[in-house]
Protein backbone atom coordinates (compact mmCIF):
# COMPACT_ATOMS: atom_id res chain seq x y z
CA UNK A 1 0.00 0.00 0.00
CA UNK A 2 1.63 3.50 -0.66
CA UNK A 3 1.37 5.85 1.69
CA UNK A 4 1.14 9.49 1.22
CA UNK A 5 0.45 12.45 3.80
CA UNK A 6 -2.91 13.60 3.08
CA UNK A 7 -3.16 17.78 3.23
CA UNK A 8 -6.93 18.57 2.75
CA UNK A 9 -6.77 22.10 3.41
CA UNK A 10 -9.94 24.09 5.13
CA UNK A 11 -12.74 23.89 1.83
CA UNK A 12 -12.33 20.38 2.24
CA UNK A 13 -14.07 20.67 6.30
CA UNK A 14 -16.47 23.23 5.19
CA UNK A 15 -17.99 23.73 1.78
CA UNK A 16 -16.00 20.84 -0.20
CA UNK A 17 -16.32 18.30 2.29
CA UNK A 18 -17.85 15.74 -0.45
CA UNK A 19 -14.24 16.29 -1.61
CA UNK A 20 -13.18 15.03 1.02
CA UNK A 21 -14.82 12.06 1.67
CA UNK A 22 -14.62 10.80 -2.02
CA UNK A 23 -11.11 11.66 -2.30
CA UNK A 24 -10.64 9.19 0.61
CA UNK A 25 -12.88 6.40 -0.64
CA UNK A 26 -11.24 6.42 -4.07
CA UNK A 27 -8.00 6.55 -2.97
CA UNK A 28 -8.71 3.65 -0.26
CA UNK A 29 -10.14 1.11 -3.18
CA UNK A 30 -6.63 2.46 -5.17
CA UNK A 31 -4.41 1.10 -2.31
CA UNK A 32 -3.41 4.46 -1.47
CA UNK A 33 -2.81 4.89 2.20
CA UNK A 34 -3.69 8.67 2.66
CA UNK A 35 -2.39 10.19 6.17
CA UNK A 36 -4.20 12.80 7.36
CA UNK A 37 -1.03 15.47 8.25
CA UNK A 38 -1.65 15.77 12.27
CA UNK A 39 -2.86 19.40 13.66
CA UNK A 40 -2.78 20.97 9.87
CA UNK A 41 -2.71 24.15 9.42
CA UNK A 42 -4.28 26.90 6.95
CA UNK A 43 -1.69 27.20 4.30
CA UNK A 44 -2.87 31.21 3.81
CA UNK A 45 -3.68 30.99 0.37
CA UNK A 46 -4.14 34.53 -1.84
CA UNK A 47 -4.29 36.64 1.25
CA UNK A 48 -1.28 35.21 2.44
CA UNK A 49 0.85 35.60 -0.40
CA UNK A 50 0.12 39.15 -1.26
CA UNK A 51 1.26 39.91 1.77
CA UNK A 52 4.35 38.39 2.48
CA UNK A 53 5.76 35.30 0.73
CA UNK A 54 7.60 34.06 3.65
CA UNK A 55 4.16 34.30 5.61
CA UNK A 56 2.48 31.83 2.87
CA UNK A 57 5.90 29.49 2.52
CA UNK A 58 5.63 29.61 6.49
CA UNK A 59 1.76 28.39 6.89
CA UNK A 60 2.39 25.45 4.15
CA UNK A 61 5.99 25.12 5.10
CA UNK A 62 4.54 23.93 8.75
CA UNK A 63 2.77 21.50 7.19
CA UNK A 64 5.27 19.87 4.93
CA UNK A 65 7.54 19.65 8.35
CA UNK A 66 4.53 17.66 10.01
CA UNK A 67 4.52 15.38 7.21
CA UNK A 68 8.29 15.05 6.72
CA UNK A 69 8.71 14.23 10.49
CA UNK A 70 5.70 11.59 10.00
CA UNK A 71 8.27 10.03 7.17
CA UNK A 72 6.15 10.92 4.15
CA UNK A 73 8.32 12.12 1.12
CA UNK A 74 4.94 12.62 -1.19
CA UNK A 75 1.94 15.14 0.08
CA UNK A 76 -1.20 14.85 -1.92
CA UNK A 77 -3.14 18.22 -1.53
CA UNK A 78 -6.89 18.32 -3.58
CA UNK A 79 -6.65 21.71 -3.46
CA UNK A 80 -5.08 23.46 -6.40
CA UNK A 81 -4.16 26.46 -4.50
CA UNK A 82 -3.31 24.56 -1.30
CA UNK A 83 -0.88 23.10 -3.72
CA UNK A 84 0.61 26.25 -5.04
CA UNK A 85 1.28 27.30 -1.68
CA UNK A 86 3.05 24.00 -0.59
CA UNK A 87 5.38 24.36 -3.90
CA UNK A 88 6.13 27.97 -2.54
CA UNK A 89 7.37 26.53 0.51
CA UNK A 90 9.41 24.44 -0.98
CA UNK A 91 10.89 26.81 -3.39
CA UNK A 92 11.54 29.40 -0.51
CA UNK A 93 13.44 26.48 1.43
CA UNK A 94 15.69 26.11 -1.27
CA UNK A 95 16.27 29.94 -1.77
CA UNK A 96 19.51 30.82 -0.14
CA UNK A 97 18.56 33.48 0.94
CA UNK A 98 15.39 32.36 2.34
CA UNK A 99 15.92 29.06 4.02
CA UNK A 100 17.18 30.21 7.14
CA UNK A 101 14.41 32.39 7.85
CA UNK A 102 11.66 29.46 6.68
CA UNK A 103 14.08 26.68 8.62
CA UNK A 104 13.58 28.89 11.69
CA UNK A 105 9.70 29.62 11.42
CA UNK A 106 8.50 26.04 10.55
CA UNK A 107 11.81 24.13 12.34
CA UNK A 108 13.21 22.39 9.77
CA UNK A 109 13.86 21.94 6.00
CA UNK A 110 11.59 20.24 3.62
CA UNK A 111 13.87 19.00 1.20
CA UNK A 112 12.86 15.94 -0.94
CA UNK A 113 9.39 16.05 -0.39
CA UNK A 114 6.87 15.32 -3.62
CA UNK A 115 3.79 17.42 -3.64
CA UNK A 116 0.78 16.48 -6.50
CA UNK A 117 -2.29 16.92 -6.63
CA UNK A 118 -5.68 14.51 -6.31
CA UNK A 119 -5.28 14.43 -10.28
CA UNK A 120 -2.02 13.83 -10.75
CA UNK A 121 -1.62 10.92 -8.00
CA UNK A 122 -4.70 9.23 -9.28
CA UNK A 123 -3.19 9.53 -13.17
CA UNK A 124 0.03 8.75 -12.16
CA UNK A 125 -0.35 6.63 -9.73
CA UNK A 126 -3.36 4.58 -10.71
CA UNK A 127 -4.09 5.78 -14.53
CA UNK A 128 -6.14 5.40 -17.01
CA UNK A 129 -5.96 1.51 -18.10
CA UNK A 130 -6.02 0.36 -14.22
CA UNK A 131 -9.06 2.66 -13.47
CA UNK A 132 -10.41 0.94 -17.27
CA UNK A 133 -10.35 -2.24 -15.28
CA UNK A 134 -12.24 -1.48 -12.47
CA UNK A 135 -15.21 -0.07 -13.35
CA UNK A 136 -18.38 -1.40 -11.93
CA UNK A 137 -20.56 1.53 -13.60
CA UNK A 138 -19.47 2.37 -17.00
CA UNK A 139 -20.60 5.93 -17.74
CA UNK A 140 -21.41 5.00 -21.42
CA UNK A 141 -23.57 6.94 -23.21
CA UNK A 142 -22.88 10.17 -20.94
CA UNK A 143 -20.85 13.29 -21.90
CA UNK A 144 -18.25 15.03 -19.53
CA UNK A 145 -16.89 18.16 -19.71
CA UNK A 146 -13.22 18.22 -17.99
CA UNK A 147 -12.31 21.62 -16.56
CA UNK A 148 -8.99 21.93 -14.66
CA UNK A 149 -8.97 25.51 -13.95
CA UNK A 150 -5.89 27.85 -13.70
CA UNK A 151 -3.82 26.46 -11.05
CA UNK A 152 -3.87 22.49 -11.40
CA UNK A 153 -1.42 22.59 -14.58
CA UNK A 154 0.03 26.28 -13.75
CA UNK A 155 2.55 27.85 -13.59
CA UNK A 156 4.46 25.11 -15.38
CA UNK A 157 7.39 25.30 -13.91
CA UNK A 158 5.66 24.75 -10.64
CA UNK A 159 3.45 22.36 -11.45
CA UNK A 160 5.68 20.03 -13.17
CA UNK A 161 2.29 18.23 -14.49
CA UNK A 162 0.88 17.89 -17.52
CA UNK A 163 0.45 20.48 -20.01
CA UNK A 164 -0.07 24.26 -19.27
CA UNK A 165 -2.10 25.31 -22.15
CA UNK A 166 -3.54 22.31 -22.81
CA UNK A 167 -3.87 19.50 -20.20
CA UNK A 168 -5.28 16.30 -21.08
CA UNK A 169 -4.82 14.07 -17.75
CA UNK A 170 -8.12 14.27 -16.84
CA UNK A 171 -9.81 13.98 -19.99
CA UNK A 172 -7.98 10.44 -20.12
CA UNK A 173 -9.18 9.15 -16.80
CA UNK A 174 -13.00 10.57 -17.37
CA UNK A 175 -12.60 8.50 -20.34
CA UNK A 176 -11.42 5.37 -18.79
CA UNK A 177 -15.09 5.44 -17.13
CA UNK A 178 -16.81 4.79 -20.60
CA UNK A 179 -18.22 8.47 -20.67
CA UNK A 180 -17.80 10.92 -24.10
CA UNK A 181 -15.24 13.92 -23.57
CA UNK A 182 -15.28 16.25 -25.74
CA UNK A 183 -12.22 18.86 -26.45
CA UNK A 184 -12.93 21.64 -24.15
CA UNK A 185 -11.75 24.92 -25.78
CA UNK A 186 -11.86 26.59 -21.75
CA UNK A 187 -10.33 23.65 -19.75
CA UNK A 188 -7.83 26.23 -17.91
CA UNK A 189 -10.10 29.51 -18.30
CA UNK A 190 -10.17 31.70 -15.14
CA UNK A 191 -13.58 30.59 -13.02
CA UNK A 192 -13.33 34.09 -11.05
CA UNK A 193 -11.39 32.80 -8.19
CA UNK A 194 -12.17 34.07 -5.48
CA UNK A 195 -13.74 37.01 -6.32
CA UNK A 196 -17.30 35.31 -6.10
CA UNK A 197 -17.57 37.27 -2.27
CA UNK A 198 -16.09 40.70 -3.57
CA UNK A 199 -16.63 40.99 -7.51
CA UNK A 200 -19.69 38.96 -7.74
CA UNK A 201 -20.18 39.91 -11.74
CA UNK A 202 -16.68 38.58 -12.05
CA UNK A 203 -17.71 35.13 -11.56
CA UNK A 204 -20.97 35.57 -13.24
CA UNK A 205 -18.81 36.87 -16.52
CA UNK A 206 -16.16 34.15 -16.17
CA UNK A 207 -18.01 31.03 -14.82
CA UNK A 208 -20.48 31.63 -17.16
CA UNK A 209 -18.65 31.81 -19.78
CA UNK A 210 -17.16 28.50 -18.93
CA UNK A 211 -20.70 26.60 -18.03
CA UNK A 212 -22.33 28.24 -21.59
CA UNK A 213 -19.23 26.06 -23.28
CA UNK A 214 -19.70 23.05 -21.45
CA UNK A 215 -23.79 23.81 -22.21
CA UNK A 216 -22.65 23.78 -26.29
CA UNK A 217 -20.52 21.24 -26.28
CA UNK A 218 -23.51 19.17 -25.11
CA UNK A 219 -21.67 18.37 -21.76
CA UNK A 220 -24.47 16.99 -18.63
CA UNK A 221 -21.89 17.77 -16.44
CA UNK A 222 -18.79 19.72 -15.83
CA UNK A 223 -15.85 18.06 -13.54
CA UNK A 224 -13.72 19.95 -11.53
CA UNK A 225 -10.89 18.91 -9.23
CA UNK A 226 -10.74 22.18 -7.76
CA UNK A 227 -12.98 23.37 -4.63
CA UNK A 228 -13.10 26.85 -5.61
CA UNK A 229 -13.76 26.25 -9.10
CA UNK A 230 -16.90 23.74 -7.75
CA UNK A 231 -18.32 26.65 -5.56
CA UNK A 232 -18.41 28.85 -8.21
CA UNK A 233 -19.82 26.96 -10.85
CA UNK A 234 -22.04 24.95 -8.73
CA UNK A 235 -22.80 26.99 -5.40
CA UNK A 236 -23.06 30.52 -7.63
CA UNK A 237 -24.74 29.16 -10.70
CA UNK A 238 -27.99 30.80 -9.47
CA UNK A 239 -26.26 34.01 -9.26
CA UNK A 240 -24.53 33.39 -12.82
CA UNK A 241 -27.98 32.88 -13.97
CA UNK A 242 -29.50 35.86 -12.26
CA UNK A 243 -26.39 37.53 -13.76
CA UNK A 244 -26.75 36.51 -17.64
CA UNK A 245 -30.27 36.31 -17.79
CA UNK A 246 -29.55 32.02 -18.65
CA UNK A 247 -30.72 29.34 -17.63
CA UNK A 248 -28.33 27.00 -16.80
CA UNK A 249 -28.50 23.84 -15.02
CA UNK A 250 -25.07 21.82 -15.27
CA UNK A 251 -23.71 20.01 -12.35
CA UNK A 252 -20.85 19.98 -11.08
CA UNK A 253 -19.25 17.16 -9.21
CA UNK A 254 -15.57 16.54 -8.28
CA UNK A 255 -13.27 14.02 -10.32
CA UNK A 256 -13.07 11.90 -7.00
CA UNK A 257 -17.30 11.61 -7.14
CA UNK A 258 -17.57 10.72 -10.71
CA UNK A 259 -14.92 8.43 -10.01
CA UNK A 260 -16.18 6.61 -7.38
CA UNK A 261 -19.58 6.24 -8.93
CA UNK A 262 -17.88 4.70 -12.04
CA UNK A 263 -16.31 2.13 -9.21
CA UNK A 264 -20.14 1.57 -8.44
CA UNK A 265 -20.20 3.58 -5.01
CA UNK A 266 -22.84 4.34 -3.50
CA UNK A 267 -23.88 8.17 -4.23
CA UNK A 268 -24.83 8.77 -0.90
CA UNK A 269 -21.38 7.99 -0.04
CA UNK A 270 -19.48 10.12 -2.38
CA UNK A 271 -21.90 12.96 -1.44
CA UNK A 272 -23.75 13.74 -4.41
CA UNK A 273 -26.59 14.98 -2.54
CA UNK A 274 -24.17 17.85 -1.26
CA UNK A 275 -24.00 19.60 -4.90
CA UNK A 276 -26.46 22.00 -5.25
CA UNK A 277 -27.18 21.57 -8.61
CA UNK A 278 -28.14 17.77 -8.70
CA UNK A 279 -26.49 15.41 -10.68
CA UNK A 280 -28.56 12.44 -10.87
CA UNK A 281 -28.62 12.78 -14.65
CA UNK A 282 -25.55 10.70 -13.88
CA UNK A 283 -27.21 8.08 -12.34
CA UNK A 284 -28.88 6.72 -15.69
CA UNK A 285 -27.58 3.93 -17.03
CA UNK A 286 -27.16 4.35 -20.44
CA UNK A 287 -24.84 0.93 -21.58
CA UNK A 288 -27.87 -0.94 -22.77
CA UNK A 289 -29.08 2.21 -25.06
CA UNK A 290 -25.77 2.02 -26.60
CA UNK A 291 -25.68 -1.35 -27.56
CA UNK A 292 -29.17 -0.87 -28.59
CA UNK A 293 -27.91 1.66 -30.63
CA UNK A 294 -24.87 -0.07 -31.95
CA UNK A 295 -26.87 -3.11 -33.35
CA UNK A 296 -29.00 -0.47 -35.07
CA UNK A 297 -26.43 0.81 -36.62
CA UNK B 1 -8.30 56.74 -11.01
CA UNK B 2 -5.43 59.13 -11.81
CA UNK B 3 -3.82 58.87 -15.27
CA UNK B 4 -0.49 58.80 -16.17
CA UNK B 5 0.27 62.26 -18.03
CA UNK B 6 2.24 61.31 -20.67
CA UNK B 7 3.32 64.68 -21.51
CA UNK B 8 5.55 64.88 -18.15
CA UNK B 9 6.17 61.72 -17.63
CA UNK B 10 9.77 62.43 -16.72
CA UNK B 11 8.58 64.17 -13.99
CA UNK B 12 6.80 61.67 -12.52
CA UNK B 13 9.52 59.36 -13.06
CA UNK B 14 11.28 57.29 -10.19
CA UNK B 15 14.33 55.43 -11.68
CA UNK B 16 14.41 52.91 -8.43
CA UNK B 17 11.34 52.05 -9.21
CA UNK B 18 11.74 48.93 -12.00
CA UNK B 19 15.17 47.80 -9.69
CA UNK B 20 13.04 47.50 -6.19
CA UNK B 21 10.70 45.41 -8.19
CA UNK B 22 13.05 43.34 -10.38
CA UNK B 23 15.08 42.57 -7.10
CA UNK B 24 11.32 41.99 -4.94
CA UNK B 25 10.03 39.43 -7.79
CA UNK B 26 12.82 37.95 -8.70
CA UNK B 27 11.41 38.78 -12.72
CA UNK B 28 13.43 40.82 -15.52
CA UNK B 29 11.26 43.37 -16.28
CA UNK B 30 12.86 45.02 -18.37
CA UNK B 31 12.76 42.21 -20.82
CA UNK B 32 9.45 42.87 -21.79
CA UNK B 33 8.93 44.31 -25.17
CA UNK B 34 5.13 45.03 -25.26
CA UNK B 35 4.43 42.28 -27.68
CA UNK B 36 1.11 42.24 -25.60
CA UNK B 37 0.52 38.55 -25.02
CA UNK B 38 -0.19 39.11 -21.44
CA UNK B 39 -2.82 41.59 -21.71
CA UNK B 40 -4.63 39.12 -24.66
CA UNK B 41 -4.62 36.37 -22.06
CA UNK B 42 -5.82 37.76 -19.47
CA UNK B 43 -9.50 37.75 -18.63
CA UNK B 44 -9.63 40.17 -16.57
CA UNK B 45 -8.61 43.12 -18.90
CA UNK B 46 -12.11 44.68 -18.89
CA UNK B 47 -12.10 45.30 -15.38
CA UNK B 48 -8.59 47.17 -15.21
CA UNK B 49 -7.68 50.30 -15.67
CA UNK B 50 -4.30 49.95 -17.50
CA UNK B 51 -4.43 46.50 -19.10
CA UNK B 52 -1.26 44.27 -17.79
CA UNK B 53 1.03 45.11 -20.92
CA UNK B 54 0.75 48.73 -19.68
CA UNK B 55 1.22 48.01 -16.54
CA UNK B 56 4.83 46.02 -17.45
CA UNK B 57 5.75 49.56 -19.24
CA UNK B 58 4.55 51.83 -16.50
CA UNK B 59 7.43 49.95 -14.46
CA UNK B 60 9.88 50.53 -17.33
CA UNK B 61 9.15 54.17 -16.98
CA UNK B 62 9.10 53.89 -13.33
CA UNK B 63 6.14 55.42 -12.93
CA UNK B 64 5.50 54.23 -8.96
CA UNK B 65 2.73 56.10 -8.24
CA UNK B 66 0.36 55.00 -11.27
CA UNK B 67 1.54 51.42 -10.92
CA UNK B 68 0.96 50.80 -7.01
CA UNK B 69 -2.54 53.04 -7.13
CA UNK B 70 -3.91 50.68 -9.98
CA UNK B 71 -6.97 48.91 -9.62
CA UNK B 72 -5.55 46.17 -12.31
CA UNK B 73 -2.94 44.84 -9.51
CA UNK B 74 -5.25 44.65 -7.26
CA UNK B 75 -8.20 42.50 -9.27
CA UNK B 76 -5.31 40.09 -11.45
CA UNK B 77 -6.32 36.87 -10.17
CA UNK B 78 -3.28 35.01 -10.11
CA UNK B 79 -4.03 33.00 -12.74
CA UNK B 80 -1.40 32.57 -14.88
CA UNK B 81 -2.29 32.87 -18.07
CA UNK B 82 0.29 36.22 -18.10
CA UNK B 83 2.83 33.81 -17.20
CA UNK B 84 2.17 30.92 -19.22
CA UNK B 85 2.59 32.94 -22.32
CA UNK B 86 5.38 35.36 -21.90
CA UNK B 87 7.54 35.34 -24.77
CA UNK B 88 10.70 36.07 -22.87
CA UNK B 89 9.37 34.18 -20.01
CA UNK B 90 8.76 36.49 -17.49
CA UNK B 91 6.69 35.40 -14.62
CA UNK B 92 4.04 38.37 -15.19
CA UNK B 93 1.67 37.03 -12.69
CA UNK B 94 4.51 37.07 -9.98
CA UNK B 95 4.93 40.73 -10.72
CA UNK B 96 1.81 41.93 -10.36
CA UNK B 97 1.69 39.62 -7.26
CA UNK B 98 5.20 42.21 -5.81
CA UNK B 99 3.22 44.92 -6.47
CA UNK B 100 0.25 44.20 -4.57
CA UNK B 101 3.01 43.32 -1.40
CA UNK B 102 5.11 46.76 -2.74
CA UNK B 103 1.10 48.55 -2.36
CA UNK B 104 0.44 47.29 1.12
CA UNK B 105 3.38 47.65 2.43
CA UNK B 106 2.94 51.70 0.94
CA UNK B 107 -0.39 52.19 1.75
CA UNK B 108 -1.74 52.75 -1.99
CA UNK B 109 -4.08 49.66 -2.12
CA UNK B 110 -6.68 50.84 -4.59
CA UNK B 111 -9.18 48.27 -3.57
CA UNK B 112 -10.14 48.42 0.55
CA UNK B 113 -12.99 45.63 0.54
CA UNK B 114 -10.51 43.38 -1.50
CA UNK B 115 -7.98 43.86 1.22
CA UNK B 116 -10.69 44.23 4.08
CA UNK B 117 -11.46 40.46 2.95
CA UNK B 118 -7.94 39.43 2.69
CA UNK B 119 -7.12 40.94 5.99
CA UNK B 120 -10.24 39.29 7.96
CA UNK B 121 -8.82 35.87 6.05
CA UNK B 122 -5.29 36.22 7.51
CA UNK B 123 -7.23 36.97 10.67
CA UNK B 124 -9.09 33.85 10.99
CA UNK B 125 -6.24 31.87 10.09
CA UNK B 126 -3.87 33.64 12.78
CA UNK B 127 -6.82 32.99 15.69
CA UNK B 128 -7.88 29.67 14.33
CA UNK B 129 -5.02 28.44 12.57
CA UNK B 130 -7.82 27.74 9.97
CA UNK B 131 -9.97 29.33 7.94
CA UNK B 132 -13.67 29.49 9.53
CA UNK B 133 -15.53 30.39 6.21
CA UNK B 134 -19.02 31.21 7.72
CA UNK B 135 -17.59 33.47 10.36
CA UNK B 136 -15.52 35.04 7.93
CA UNK B 137 -18.22 36.28 5.91
CA UNK B 138 -20.11 38.31 8.05
CA UNK B 139 -17.32 40.33 9.54
CA UNK B 140 -16.76 40.54 5.84
CA UNK B 141 -20.27 41.87 4.90
CA UNK B 142 -19.85 44.56 7.69
CA UNK B 143 -16.27 45.83 6.64
CA UNK B 144 -17.11 46.07 3.32
CA UNK B 145 -20.38 47.72 3.90
CA UNK B 146 -22.06 44.77 2.02
CA UNK B 147 -24.50 43.44 4.52
CA UNK B 148 -26.06 41.02 2.07
CA UNK B 149 -23.14 39.59 0.42
CA UNK B 150 -24.12 35.74 -0.69
CA UNK B 151 -27.36 35.91 1.58
CA UNK B 152 -28.84 34.05 -1.06
CA UNK B 153 -26.78 31.26 -0.53
CA UNK B 154 -27.66 30.41 3.17
CA UNK B 155 -30.58 28.43 3.14
CA UNK B 156 -29.77 26.25 0.42
CA UNK B 157 -26.13 25.72 2.57
CA UNK B 158 -27.67 25.14 5.66
CA UNK B 159 -30.18 22.46 3.62
CA UNK B 160 -27.35 20.82 2.44
CA UNK B 161 -25.75 21.01 6.03
CA UNK B 162 -22.69 22.92 4.39
CA UNK B 163 -22.52 25.71 6.95
CA UNK B 164 -20.51 24.86 9.82
CA UNK B 165 -21.12 27.06 12.82
CA UNK B 166 -18.02 26.10 15.23
CA UNK B 167 -14.17 26.86 14.07
CA UNK B 168 -12.03 24.00 13.84
CA UNK B 169 -9.17 24.83 15.38
CA UNK B 170 -5.22 24.23 15.06
CA UNK B 171 -4.10 22.65 18.52
CA UNK B 172 -0.69 24.37 18.12
CA UNK B 173 -2.59 27.97 17.69
CA UNK B 174 0.22 29.48 19.33
CA UNK B 175 2.73 28.51 16.89
CA UNK B 176 0.73 30.14 14.20
CA UNK B 177 0.41 33.15 15.88
CA UNK B 178 3.97 33.10 16.16
CA UNK B 179 4.54 32.97 12.10
CA UNK B 180 2.48 35.99 11.85
CA UNK B 181 4.41 37.76 14.37
CA UNK B 182 7.98 36.80 13.56
CA UNK B 183 6.74 37.93 10.08
CA UNK B 184 5.36 41.32 10.61
CA UNK B 185 8.55 42.07 12.72
CA UNK B 186 11.32 41.44 10.28
CA UNK B 187 8.43 43.29 7.15
CA UNK B 188 9.20 46.35 8.84
CA UNK B 189 12.54 46.12 10.01
CA UNK B 190 15.31 48.43 8.84
CA UNK B 191 13.98 50.51 6.57
CA UNK B 192 10.34 49.96 7.48
CA UNK B 193 9.56 48.80 3.87
CA UNK B 194 10.96 46.07 3.21
CA UNK B 195 12.82 42.67 4.55
CA UNK B 196 16.85 43.10 4.34
CA UNK B 197 17.58 40.13 2.94
CA UNK B 198 15.06 40.69 0.19
CA UNK B 199 17.06 43.77 -0.72
CA UNK B 200 20.27 42.19 -0.82
CA UNK B 201 19.29 39.04 -3.24
CA UNK B 202 20.40 39.25 -7.08
CA UNK B 203 17.69 39.29 -10.00
CA UNK B 204 19.32 36.62 -12.67
CA UNK B 205 19.84 39.44 -15.24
Amino acid sequence: MKRVAYYKGCSLEGLAAEYDRSTRLVCEAFGIELVEIPDWNCCGSTPAHSYDPLLSAALAGRNLAIAADQGCEMVMSPCPGCLKSLKGAQETCEDPKLRKPFVDLVGRDVDGMKTVSLLQLLYEEVGPEALQKAVRRPLTGHTLIPYYGCLLTRPAQKAKFDDPENPVSLDRLLEATGAAVPDFPYKTECCGATYGVTRNDFVGRLSGRILDMAERLGGEAIVVACPLCQQNLDMRQDQINKYRSSAFHLPVPYISQVLGLALGMSPKMLGLDKLCVSPDILLEDRTQDREAQGSAG
Amino acid sequence: MERTNTLSIQQSRDSEFIREVEEESGQSVSKCYQCGNCMASCVYTFAYDYPVTQIMRLIQLGQRDSVLKSDAIWLCANCQACTTRCPNNIDVAQVMETLRIMSRKEHTVSQPDIQAFYDEFLRSVKTFGRVFETGLLPVYNFRAKKPFTDLDLAPRLLKKGKLTFFPAMVKKRQKIAEIFEVVKRDRFSKDGKTRPEAHSAKTDS
